[in-house]
């Protein structure tokens, strides 16, 4: 059966880019030093606590419309010109909401920067996923735009149920949607992303 | 023949994937398979009947994702007895002269639980029951829990499964390649929390093919002396949806794990009728091996299991006897001072933590389970379970996610008769205390008369032998010369006579003589020499640390010394460290210790300002160095913060260190009895069906330096929860957080009950999604965008207060 979700689990993203770790902490100067030896011992445990996991699926433009049903403005802004679209969910796994709750009551400067370091990986992976569908999809001639999310822009956060319909997110990379449309882990990302004959 | 006893005799054939063969006959995109049972009812009978024809002896359902989270219950019930009948009319329809069973197939729910999820444990029980008293009424033969993810909601599946039918069980989980559950569990792990829960079978399933599941199958069966059970798919999915491992050769590779002890064999996703038609010849005439029953004694994790073949330390310092501080942060219902006690007991070496909420006007049946939830959360020791209140034991063992070591049974026919059915319910390692009705004997052979009575009244409910450790109480030395002499021939006694192992709270054996330590530490080796498997000791003390990696190192368990090298390396560092610390604080002849704590909290140095926050209580008042020292050095900070010369890390960085100095400050005031004065209590809570709760954390701590005393609700809180706790504590005001546009209703609602039923408490709110505008608009009194701001907005309202008074 084609259009199948696919599985992708990741052992080799770049290294944490501190700078980044800290503007999402807050901290938008160079860190001093004690602030430094903090976000060390920070990186030093959660080094081990990432699995990086995405699910993803390609679907026509058709089942794509038809499942979401976008309103037009999205489609204008996003899927002009495009005839398939990849859709994925990609975590970072539980180890880090783990870390944050764990100094949620006795560190909060620490779960301020788990959280940081959570967001950077994340951000990382989705980064990571998208080159290489951009790199795949080169070969084959075709554009991948702009990766957009629901609960940006015109896309509405009730779109999560539909994602996680499609994915099955729980059983392929292990996310779950709660009530409230706030996925757990924490950390993950889902996304779309145009493939089209021509840059936008 | 019911298919306990066929399993006893025989390899279980099982059935292979169904979603591959409903899409194959046109299940559309995103259409809940379940409702086929009932729409599409013979195509689902034809695969039924096509495994039995190729030969399985147990077919499941086609019920995975049948449950009451999915579909009302009225549907359910349609949907699990066309199921079952399904399954019955396929065997029925089958020439196939094999026994045959039917299998209620239950899977994962699809949502995660608390405290990471949104779903309650109990709700999770309460959902899978439904689909189990469906599956009993409509006649399964057995249940067939599946390609479950984490360890928590298959204790949740299997206490449903328990509590609503005679019927067997097994579970199967999703393994990754990493050879862990979603959430983090081992195989071992899992073995011991289901094993210790009474299923029929455990197993592997989905995910992988066979070439990938090796290592977790070898693990599985080492560890389990229940039938394995292993479900791979057929190899991996190619990106047009087809799997690489055709019918052959995952025939072959099931054999394999036949011979190595598997004794329930199927497919999963990509297999076929084909597949397993395949693998029943494959294993035609090979003989099944004898399930082996492992004297393994072990307790677990949501990670891991501890075993107690090495000498095992379990941590004491979650107990508030004689602890003045640990009692008041009970009280005052200090989840962080607690969990730091769990997490600095791990980081010294603990493998399991003993958990001890009993104090006067502490409620332990609701205290205990919470304190077990919320470490559980982020500690992944396993832990021992410590109340002597049976009721409260009961709630902290449902609600612990893996396998318990509980503390205590003794030789009362009550305490016995209290904790066993508890332990046979829910799993457990239960420490036998040798003390009966007549007390504690004097002898040795004394106690060995008791640990022989727990251990056969144990075996009355079906508790083995391996699941119990005994404690042949150290006693004090000071009062009795004897005592330790005593204790220790018990511990070889036991051992040696029983063979089951053993455990000691050891710095009894000390009390009431000076340098206790150095008595504990000898004590300790002692007992470790006569067979002691396990030790309730404070981890933080050296010595008891140094005897037990010494030990270890002398005595052959710790191979070319590696464990005792990295002790004693890490030991030294962390002393080294401490002092470079100490002789690194702002130090110079025109700075004395006044503006040398400020410094250190401006800095945000947290072990220099508890240091010599320390130093200035010898000669000034608490209060002098709240308002003189801590109060100030918070302002300079706060004041960068909001001018945007400090930021927020630095900011939390000086909060935490006042929050050191506020530490010996209040040790000093416990002991010497003086007061502490605070300003007005202030609840804090995150609104209900919100999880994020950082921003409000940040809020906490800030308004704690500040000297308000707050009452943090946590996250996630209903309204009823925030009326009734400013109710009780008459606070004037409250803080209310939330994140998502998604929960601001729940923050509305919040809003309005208080308005309703405690009309003059002030409320303020902030979050990410909060604006001043829409705070009016909700009703509150004050919006804040950090928690600087939200501290201005507490002073105001506390000046408003004094005036007033």
């Amino acid at each position: 059966m084609p259009n199948s979700i696919q599985i992708k689990n990741y052992t080799d993203l770049p290294d944490f880019d501190r700078t980044e770790i800290l503007r999402y902490a807050g901290y938008l100067a160079a860190a001093d030093e004690a602030t430094s030896a903090i976000l060390d011992e920070c990186l030093q445990e959660a080094k081990t606590a990432f699995s990086f996991r995405v699910a993803y699926r390609t679907l026509a433009i058709e089942d794509f419309l038809t499942e979401f049903k976008p309103d037009e403005s999205l489609q204008a802004m996003r899927l002009s010109g495009v005839d398939r679209v990849v859709l994925f969910a990609a975590t970072v796994g539980l180890g880090i909401d783990r870390l944050t709750a764990k100094y949620a009551n006795v560190s909060t400067v620490k779960a301020l920067f788990f959280q940081a370091i959570g967001a950077e990986r994340v951000e990382s992976l989705c980064n990571r996923f998208c080159e290489e569908l951009t790199e795949t999809y080169a070969k084959q001639g075709v554009c991948t735009r702009q990766r957009f999310s629901p609960g940006y822009g015109a896309f509405p956060l009730t779109a999560q149920n539909t994602v996680f319909k499609l994915l099955d997110c729980p059983r392929t990379v292990g996310i779950s949607l709660q009530d409230s449309l706030l996925m757990s882990p924490t950390k993950s990302v889902t996304a779309v992303v145009g493939l089209a004959k021509t840059e936008k | 023949m019911n298919v306990r006893e066929f399993l006893q005799q025989n390899i279980v054939l099982l059935d292979g994937g169904t979603g591959t063969l409903l899409q194959a006959a046109g299940l559309p995109l995103g259409e809940l398979p379940e409702r086929w049972n009932l729409s599409h009812a013979e195509i689902l009978k034809g695969i039924h009947q096509a495994y039995f024809d190729a030969g399985s002896n147990v077919v499941a359902t086609n019920t995975f994702g049948a449950n009451a989270l999915k579909f009302s219950e009225e549907e359910l019930e349609k949907l699990v007895a066309a199921a079952i009948e399904n399954v019955r009319e396929g065997a029925k329809r089958s020439l196939g002269a094999q026994e045959k069973f039917i299998a209620l197939d239950i899977g994962p729910l699809g949502k995660l639980l608390k405290p990471y999820g949104d779903l309650d444990f109990e709700v999770a029980v309460e959902t899978f029951a439904k689909t189990v008293r469906l599956g009993v009424k409509y006649g399964a033969d057995l249940i067939l829990i599946e390609t479950l993810g984490d360890s928590y909601e298959a204790k949740a599946a299997v206490l449903a499964a328990k509590e609503n039918s005679d019927l067997p069980i097994f579970v199967s989980c999703a393994y990754g390649e990493d050879g862990k559950l979603m959430t983090g569990a081992s195989p071992e792990a899992m073995v011991a929390l289901l094993e210790g829960m009474g299923v029929d079978a455990l197993g592997i399933n989905c995910s992988l093919g066979p070439k990938e599941m090796q290592t977790t199958v070898t693990r599985l069966l080492n560890a389990a002396s229940v039938p394995v059970l292993v479900k791979p798919n057929a190899g991996l999915p190619e990106a047009d949806g087809s799997y690489n491992v055709d019918e052959e050769e995952f025939a072959k590779a099931l054999v394999e794990f036949v011979k190595q002890g598997a004794r329930l064999v199927g497919g999963c996703c990509g297999t076929t009728p084909s597949y397993i038609e395949s693998l029943r010849k494959a294993i035609a005439g090979i003989e099944p091996l004898p399930i082996a029953q492992k004297a393994i004694t072990s307790v677990s994790s949501y990670t891991h299991a501890v075993y107690f073949d090495t000498p095992v330390l379990i941590g004491e310092r979650i107990n508030p006897t004689g602890k003045k501080r640990f009692r008041l942060a009970l009280e005052e219902k200090d989840v962080g001072y607690v969990l730091a006690e769990g997490i600095a007991q791990q980081e010294k070496g603990a493998h399991i933590l003993d958990v001890n909420v009993g104090a006067p006007g502490i409620d332990e049946k609701t205290e205990l389970p919470r304190y077990v939830e919320e470490l559980q959360a982020v500690i992944n020791l396993p832990l021992q379970i410590d109340t002597s209140d049976p009721v409260a034991m009961e709630h902290a063992m449902r609600r612990y996610n893996g396998k318990p070591l509980v503390n205590s049974v003794n030789g009362k026919k009550e305490s016995m008769a209290a904790v066993f059915p508890l332990v046979k319910k829910y799993g457990g390692v239960v420490v036998g205390l040798t003390l009966d009705e007549n007390g504690i004997p004097e002898t040795s052979e004394g106690r060995a008369r008791i640990a022989e009575k727990i251990i056969a009244e144990a075996q009355k409910y079906g508790i083995q032998k391996k699941d119990i450790i005994i404690d042949p109480l150290a006693m004090t030395v000071s009062a009795d010369k004897n005592a330790a002499n005593v204790t220790l021939s018990a511990v070889k006694l036991i051992r040696e006579r029983f063979g089951v192992h053993t455990s000691l709270g050891v710095s009894n054996v000390s009390f009431g003589l000076p340098c206790r330590d150095a008595v504990n530490a000898a004590f300790f080796a002692l007992a470790l020499e006569n067979g002691l498997s396990a030790a309730i000791l404070n981890p933080n003390s050296a010595e008891m640390l140094k005897t037990y990696y010494a030990y270890l190192a002398l005595k052959g368990l710790d191979e070319n010394c590696v464990e005792y090298v990295r002790f004693a390396t890490e030991r030294l560092t962390s002393q080294i460290q401490t002092q470079t610390a100490v002789a690194a604080t702002p130090k110079s002849a025109d700075c004395d210790a006044k503006s040398q704590l400020q410094t250190a909290i401006v800095r945000g140095m947290k072990t220099e300002a508890a240091a010599l926050c320390k130093t200035l209580l010898n000669d000034r008042a608490p209060l002098e160095i709240v308002n003189g020292e801590i109060v100030p050095a918070l302002d300079e900070v706060g004041v960068a913060y909001e001018e945007k010369r400090a930021f927020l890390p630095q900011l939390l960085m000086s909060a935490e260190s006042a929050k050191a100095a506020f530490e010996e400050i209040r040790a000093h005031v416990l002991a010497t009895g003086e007061q502490a004065e605070k300003k007005c209590k202030i609840v804090l809570a995150t609104v209900k069906g919100d999880i994020h709760d950082i921003g409000k954390n940040i809020v906490g701590t800030l308004l704690s330096n500040y000297g308000f005393d707050v009452l943090d609700l946590g996250r996630d809180v209903a309204p009823e929860i925030v009326v009734k706790a400013v109710l009780e504590t008459d606070a004037p005001l409250v803080g209310l957080s939330a994140l998502m546009t998604t929960t601001l209703p729940s923050m509305e609602e919040t809003v309005r009950s208080l308005k309703a039923k405690t009309p003059n408490v002030k409320i303020m709110v902030g979050g990410a999604v909060l604006t001043e505008e829409y705070a009016k608009q909700l009703g509150a009194d004050g919006y804040s965008k950090d928690g600087m701001g939200a501290v201005r907005f507490a002073e105001r309202i506390y000046a408003d207060l004094c005036k007033k008074s």
